[in-house]
């Protein structure tokens, strides 16, 4: 066990655990911030995405000791109201079915599109090839991602 | 007008309003389960009145209304409650949803399954919403003291026009809730839908996309502790012993030791399915601190019967292929002899593999089981099940047990199965504390209840004309026996067999996004292709002549065949005509498809092209026969997901096993389709019949992986046999 200081979401948070717990755990047992989805464990699936600074990361591969002093931000962090534009076109487009891998890929979505505002479709494609939707909804995600990118949002 | 009788027990109506007086029973819980708007939070009643199970209104108008069917994404938690919202006549803005908890007093078929959650709960749900608006009418007539036949409604008001009155829902509905149920109601008629067939966003869709606590997964609560379970890791193989004193002295480790979920006598549910009955516990403060002692356990495996690979299912399925069925399944003319003078034969033999569900969130489930009372919260699809398998394996009176449900992350059909929820009640109870029982991705994947492995074998017989004469089909699963031998194309030929076969393998099975159908479907529809091709007939045409045939002259009783074929034959012209194909005169690589199922009719059309050894799908046409669709938006959202999800596992899929092991554990090996792999666009078009809606979350699946076989023969001239197309054994290209 050893203590840590990492910033969540714009709050230092002091969190007593072992030093190689991954920080989706962190975040969903320690923190109680349950946005940040367990899905695989092993970085394939894309549901535990947060943001380590401005990059998307898998938070399940990322353990505590390895934050240092970079800024997490997670979907409870995203935006105030859920008023994020990504966000707004996510509810537009009426994209989820079960919902429980969507704010992994809100995450890497608006990673992906503050670094690159202005997307092609191939970029898009290959942006979120890593997260999962096992409903099916990538059409409608790759839609939504297109109408916030049109939206000047990034 | 339609009257109908409210089929309603009176007596649970009245007993569920006075138990709900109390607030116990249905529990209204809304502000910690739905997020309401701020304007709706200022709005907030001062008073609720109950005024059926389904629903109260608040004493300023605003109305709650419980969605009673479990929700696995098929988004029955904003359609259900549209019905009712429709016959009630209210401003759906005006409404807040909340997920009912498991109740058969008040709730019939509270179940997740089947595509049936609509069809089923369309006449019960109506009702609902209608009695309570006629409570309201008659209340209201009270009030004016005028008749209640001159009282007419809209959005949530009530009017008498020759006294030029009117006054909200909640004006009167505290009278309202102290009238007796009515014994006949008049529904309205589809032409005067208001909200029913408009496009309403999902209830669900704000907390999920803040991260909102809405799955079992996240559930958290006071003194909880975390289990998981270890479970053979090969089908064949049994508990015996294990290290679990040496883990206990791990970090946050609180207990660990071996269960058994259906202890002697235990009274098991079809639900139950796959559960394996042996397992070891572990028990502790997070997640990390039992996956790490899941790690560290050594466990002691005994073998208890065979121990099979793939390979054995294929050679055990050919050689059922090979063996005629004792009785026919279904018989017209005599097949031998049509063969025997046919002009030409085709016979053409497909398969497919094992798969999992994948549900994005893995198995899950919260128990706290005291002397007193059970309480089970979590991912379930068949609440009333559960319980009953609980209310044995606790032996508790069923009044004392309080099942839950969430949101789930997919169910897929594995969700049925509620095995996990009877584990996390067994490991509360040894604990005495609550307990949320996880399983890892791994846990998930192995654990079984599989979509079965499949082997079907299709012959064809064409007369000099090109004219269907024979046909014959024989298949088998392991634990399933596949064919449907009333589905088309029966009804349409002459001489038609169909037999089929079970292969009994100790690898548990269960349904999995529409049983059979979601590989039968695209077997039946790519040899229907090449039969097509070999009579020089265009692929469409020649299925229309098969559903003239058994509209205009069917073969046998048409009652026993299993399908509407002017209703079957509707939705592939729609996709026809939709999609271009008559004047298909460019490189355009089509495949056509089309099935019925869960009593509704999909049609389906694909344009791909090859991209390298891949293919790049650019379109999918899709015409859908479900009678009155409720909610356009998340139809057509229905319809895609099961699109997608039938060429991804088609395509890329298989759970394949060594000695009893399943070879893949997780998704670095186990394949799911991805974003570039998905069709670029999906067109979607419902068929407006005014017929009472039927199955719309499972339909759109089965026929696409024949469309998409047949669309990748035009594009690389190679037939498809073998699912997944893409893998070491055929590679694309």
């Amino acid at each position: 066990m050893a203590k840590f200081n990492v910033n969540i979401n714009g709050k230092q948070r002091e969190i007593e655990v072992d030093p190689t717990t991954p920080m989706l755990w962190v975040l969903r047992d320690h923190l109680k911030l349950v946005g940040t989805k367990y899905g695989c464990g092993v970085a394939q699936c894309g549901a535990c995405t947060v943001h380590l600074g401005d990059n998307a990361v898998r938070s399940c591969q990322l353990p505590i000791s390895a934050v240092g002093d970079k800024e997490i931000t997670t979907i409870e962090g995203l935006s105030e109201h859920g008023d994020h534009p990504v966000q707004k076109a996510w509810i537009e487009e009426d994209v989820y079915q079960c919902g429980y891998c969507q704010a992994g890929q809100i995450m890497n979505a608006t990673a992906f599109l503050k670094s690159n505002p202005n997307p092609t479709e191939g970029e898009i494609e290959a942006a979120m090839h890593g997260n999962i939707c096992r409903c099916g909804t990538y059409t409608r995600i790759k839609k939504a991602i297109q109408s916030a990118a049109n939206s000047k949002i990034a | 007008m339609t009257k109908i009788k409210t089929q309603y027990n009176r007596r649970s109506f009245l007993k569920v309003s006075t138990a709900a007086g109390g607030g116990m029973l249905l529990g209204f819980s809304w502000l910690a389960s739905c997020s309401p708007t701020p304007e709706q939070i200022r709005k907030m009643p001062d008073t609720w009145f109950d005024i059926n199970g389904f629903l109260k209104i608040g004493d300023n108008g605003l109305v709650t209304i419980m969605s009673p069917n479990p929700e696995i994404g098929q988004n029955v938690k904003t359609a259900m409650p549209m019905i009712i919202a429709e016959e009630l006549d209210i401003d759906w803005n005006e409404v807040l949803v909340e997920q009912a908890p498991l109740n058969t007093d008040i709730f019939t078929r509270q179940l997740a399954g089947g595509s049936q959650s609509i069809r089923q709960g369309w006449q019960s749900l109506r009702m609902a919403g209608a009695t309570a608006r006629h409570m309201l009418v008659m209340a209201a007539a009270k009030v004016w003291q005028v008749p209640h036949n001159e009282i007419t409604t809209a959005l949530g008001t009530l009017y008498h026009k020759a006294s030029d009155k009117s006054m909200g829902y909640g004006e009167v509905a505290g009278a309202a809730s102290k009238l007796t149920v009515p014994e006949e109601v008049v529904l309205k008629e589809p032409k005067d839908f208001n909200i029913i067939g408009s496009s309403r966003l999902n209830v669900d869709g704000p907390d999920i996309i803040q991260g909102k606590p809405l799955f079992g997964l996240d559930i958290q609560e006071e003194g909880m502790l975390t289990a998981m379970i270890v479970h053979p890791p090969a089908f064949g193989m049994k508990y015996k012993a294990a290290n679990t004193k040496e883990i206990l002295s791990m970090p946050g480790i609180r207990d660990a030791f071996p269960i058994n979920i259906y202890p002697e006598g235990a009274q098991k549910q079809w639900s139950d399915g796959g559960g394996i009955a042996e397992l070891v516990a572990i028990v502790g403060e997070t997640t990390w601190q039992c996956m790490q002692a899941k790690k560290a356990l050594k466990v002691e495996w005994e073998q208890v019967s065979t121990l099979e690979s793939s390979s054995d299912h294929e050679e055990a399925l050919t050689k059922l292929l090979n063996t005629p069925s004792k009785v026919a399944a279904r018989k017209d003319g005599n097949v031998n002899k049509a063969f025997a003078n046919a002009n030409k034969v085709i016979e053409r033999t497909y398969s497919a593999p094992f798969l999992a569900h994948n549900t994005m969130e893995p198995m899950n489930f919260f128990a706290n089981i005291t002397a007193e009372k059970a309480i089970l919260k979590g991912p379930i699809q068949t609440p009333e099940f559960l319980e009953k398998t609980i209310e044995s394996v606790l032996d508790m009176p069923i009044e004392h047990i309080d099942i839950q449900m969430t949101r789930m992350g997919g169910g897929f059909g594995r969700r049925l199965y509620g095995h996990f929820g009877v584990e996390a009640a067994v490991i509360s109870k040894k604990m005495q504390a609550p307990i949320k029982l996880v399983y890892s991705r791994e846990d998930d994947m192995t654990q079984g209840t599989y979509r079965p492995a499949y082997k079907v074998r299709y012959k064809a017989g064409l007369d000099a004309e090109g004219k269907l004469i024979a046909w014959h089909v024989i298949g088998a699963g392991t634990n399933d026996d596949l064919v449907f031998e009333n589905r088309f194309p029966a009804g349409a030929v002459d001489n038609y067999l169909a037999e089929k076969h079970r292969l009994e393998s100790n690898i548990t099975t269960g349904a999995w996004r529409a049983p059979r159908s979601n590989f039968i479907a695209g077997a039946e529809q790519s040899f229907i292709d090449e039969v097509a091709e070999l009579a020089g007939k265009d692929p469409i045409d020649f299925r229309l002549e098969l559903f003239d045939r058994a509209i205009n002259d069917p073969v046998g009783d048409p009652k026993t065949n299993d399908y509407d074929p002017k209703r079957f034959a509707g939705v592939l012209q729609l996709a026809r005509e939709k999609s271009g194909w008559s004047s298909n005169k460019t490189n355009r690589s089509l495949g056509v498809s089309a099935y019925y199922c869960h009593n509704s009719y999909v049609a389906e059309i694909i344009d791909l092209e090859m991209d390298g050894n891949m293919p790049k799908i650019n379109k999918v046409w899709c015409a859908v026969d479900c009678g009155i669709v409720i909610n356009p938006l998340s139809a057509r959202n229905q319809i895609e997901g099961g699109i997608i999800d039938g060429i991804g596992h088609a395509t890329y899929s298989a759970l394949s096993f060594e000695n009893g092991k399943p070879e893949q554990q997780n998704f670095d090996t186990y394949q799911l389709i991805r974003q570039k792999q998905a069709p670029k666009e999906i067109e979607t078009f419902f068929v407006d019949n005014g017929i009472d809606p039927t199955g719309l979350g499972e339909p759109s699946l089965p026929p696409i992986s024949g469309a998409l076989a047949n669309a990748l023969y035009k594009a690389t001239g190679t037939r498809y046999y073998r699912q997944p197309f893409i893998s070491e054994r055929q590679v694309i290209g």
